[in-house]
């Protein structure tokens, strides 16, 4: 017995003597590892804010961009912008406020999307789905023209670009609140009891 | 409620691809049902318990079942996905096993048989998989088995050739390779991701028939790596950071801000998954890990850090992962994964073998802390019963519990909630609802952490109810 209490002393002042140096010996951070990129890597990156830094120099127009939209996007989103495979990117302006269980909101670009940066970030990096970050920023902005035309929000002859697409207020823009939680539930009701199964299939 | 309407709602929800449909997800956990119906392996397992049936026997049932389904069916049938088919002797006590190979991986047994389910969204590559709870034992998830999220599939990244890059408000912008990384001390820690989304469906009436369709987008791993705040004191963050963009070098290039608080309290990169690499799907070679923070801000493949003032109002962060409310007003940055409990066992669609004991098993966990109690009913709600808790019991992660029930034989509704160590209660979905409202058939989509109630018929039959 004797020998394993020495045993487990001295492994704990083994440990206590690893941990003493351990805490005297680790260089203060920072540890130094990695390199400098080069501005010309991170030129390859991009993520553009609601106040417009981020968007990069290029423009475009609805007419442009309904081009674009024709080639790149209807197959997925519709001629009209309807959705399909993709979401769906106009209509649904009234659809939020409700209070019917039996009615879904229709969240589209126009009823929902605070930030019109938002749709420029969104497509240059995500889109078309079967060739990610592919389009010209003149595409990005043209595309981004058309879908805001079509979805009332500019006037058909806006030209979008770094300074002029910062300045769209979108529908919903005041549509959003901070997280409430953690909530302060009301008392478990009992009655009227709620009480639903699964229907049985047809 | 009609179909056409759910399903009208399932395409109008922003949480899906707009042309997926709660029909083709119902359809596939049928089919999936079927599969375990007739499997000895199963939980879901419909045949006679007390007859020995061989294996040859229950894989040609199988095969008979699905002759007219498909090529995958009849891939099942050869062996189980993750198993090796191997000739069955009629006394294991009387041969030789298989030998042991010069190099291996491993797989699972034969006869073991559970996996992962697809959401049938429109594509299969914005899309997501849930994990068979009702198998589950302990707390780790296995790693083949974690539910999945992507929203461009799975992105293939060669390490050698992946750099994480961190720029933005910092003193020096940096690159670290993958060696880089791994060279800084290390943390590791078992921990739940679970998705925003986890019980969608659940809503406004019961839908999903098992417990992998109602709960199945929560998982725990060890998940090994650097804490974050390490590799951003490499590049020096400046005094007017408040926020940081985290980026995933997927075709999605998903992007989450993160509060600069949270990013330097317990935020981490994970290369380690339950003791190797993480899987592909999981973010290899490097994924942000935000305990207690909802799944889609533990950015995949992550390739870069831009620290920032100000949030970035991404896609994800405005249209998507944000929580509608009856009033017109969504409810932004809801990160905390909050206080939640479930009884995987015994859970939708089993059969219980007639009255006596049963053991009730289940899991709870809370985004904010450590789980600190499990209560179990068996009337619905109406008397509570302390659960044991199974360790190890840790913060942000997956806490098994027991519960002893002797059944009776009479209709009994099973429910459990759990407290974690801020005092939160976990609330009924009368509760949730009569706070949140429902705007739709989904509601706000997103973070219900409701009760969940399964009735047990008296003919053992146990079914996905509402009851509260």
């Amino acid at each position: 017995m004797s020998t394993i209490t020495e045993r487990f002393l001295g492994a704990a002042g083994a440990a206590l003597v690893v941990s003493t140096s351990a805490s005297a010996g680790p260089p203060a951070a920072p540890y130094g590892f990695g390199t400098t990129p080069s501005q010309a890597e991170l030129e390859r990156f991009f993520a553009v804010m609601p106040d417009g830094r981020g968007l990069p120099s290029g423009s475009g127009s609805a007419e442009q961009g309904k081009v674009v939209y024709e080639q790149q996007c209807a197959s997925c989103h519709g001629a009209n912008l309807q959705g399909g495979i993709g979401d769906r990117l106009v209509g649904g302006r009234g659809t939020l406020v409700n209070e019917d269980p039996t009615k879904a909101p229709v969240k589209t670009i126009e009823s929902y999307w605070p930030y019109a940066t938002t749709i420029f970030d969104y497509v240059k990096r995500t889109m078309p789905f079967n060739a990610p970050d592919s389009l010209s920023n003149d595409e990005v902005y043209a595309v981004t023209a058309y879908i805001l035309t079509e979805a009332k929000i500019i006037p058909p002859d806006t030209i979008l670009d770094a300074m002029t697409l910062t300045t769209v207020k979108m529908p919903n823009r005041d549509g959003f609140i901070a997280d409430p939680r953690p909530e302060k539930f009301p008392p478990a009701a009992k009655s009227p009891h709620q009480s639903l199964m699964i229907a049985p299939p047809k | 409620m009609s179909k056409s309407t759910v399903d009208a709602a399932v395409a109008g929800a922003s949480a899906y691809a707009q042309a997926s449909s709660l029909d083709e997800l119902l359809k596939a956990e049928a089919r999936q049902l079927a599969h375990e119906r007739v499997d000895p392996a199963s939980p879901y397992f419909a045949g006679d318990r007390s007859a020995r049936i061989d294996r040859r026997r229950f894989l040609g049932s199988i095969a008979a079942a699905a002759a007219a389904s498909t090529a995958v069916r009849s891939a099942a049938a050869a062996a189980p996905l993750g198993a090796v088919e191997h000739e069955v002797p009629p006394d294991a006590s009387k041969a030789q096993g298989y030998p042991l190979d010069d190099t291996s991986y491993g797989s699972r047994s034969q006869f073991e048989t559970e996996v992962r389910v697809r959401f049938k969204t429109a594509t299969p590559q914005s899309s997501w998989t849930f994990t068979p709870l009702q198998n589950g034992c302990g707390i780790i998830t296995p790693s083949g088995l974690h539910f999945e999220r992507s929203h461009a599939g799975t992105a293939v990244i060669d390490p050698a050739k992946h750099f994480l890059y961190v720029n933005g408000l910092v003193k020096k912008p940096r690159k670290f390779s993958m060696r880089d990384i791994r060279r800084f001390p290390s943390v590791s820690r078992i921990m739940f991701i679970e998705c925003s989304g986890n019980g969608l469906t659940e809503w406004s009436k019961p839908t999903m028939r098992t417990v992998q369709g109602t709960h199945g987008l929560t998982s725990t791993s060890e998940w090994s790596g650097v804490p974050l705040s390490t590799i951003l004191n490499e590049a020096g963050v400046k005094g007017n950071a408040k926020w940081l963009l985290a980026e995933g070098g997927d075709g999605a290039a998903m992007t989450r801000s993160i509060p600069m608080a949270k990013a330097m309290k317990d935020c981490f990169l994970a290369y380690g998954q339950n003791g190797e690499a993480i899987r592909p799907e999981q973010g290899y070679p490097l994924r942000l890990m935000i305990p207690g923070f909802e799944g889609n801000m533990h950015i995949k493949w992550l390739r870069r850090l831009e620290v920032s003032d100000a949030p970035f109002m991404t896609r994800e962060e405005t249209s998507k992962y944000t929580d509608l409310r009856p009033s017109g007003k969504a409810v932004q940055f809801s990160f905390e994964m909050e206080a939640k409990s479930i009884i995987t066992f015994p859970s939708g669609e089993m059969t219980l073998d007639g009255p006596g004991f049963y053991e009730i098993s289940g899991l709870a966990w809370s985004g904010r802390g450590t789980v600190r109690r499990v209560e179990v009913s068996t009337d619905g709600g109406k008397n509570w019963h302390q659960a044991a808790l199974q360790g190890p019991v840790l913060p942000i992660c997956h806490t098994r519990f027991h519960y002893a029930w002797q059944w009776d034989g009479k209709t009994a509704i099973l429910q459990s909630r759990c407290v974690d160590d801020t005092g939160y209660v976990q609330p009924t979905l009368g509760q949730v609802i009569a706070l949140r409202g429902l705007d739709g058939p989904l509601g706000s989509i997103y973070h219900l952490n409701a009760i969940q109630s399964w009735q047990v018929a008296s003919d053992g039959k146990v079914s996905n109810v509402h009851d509260y």
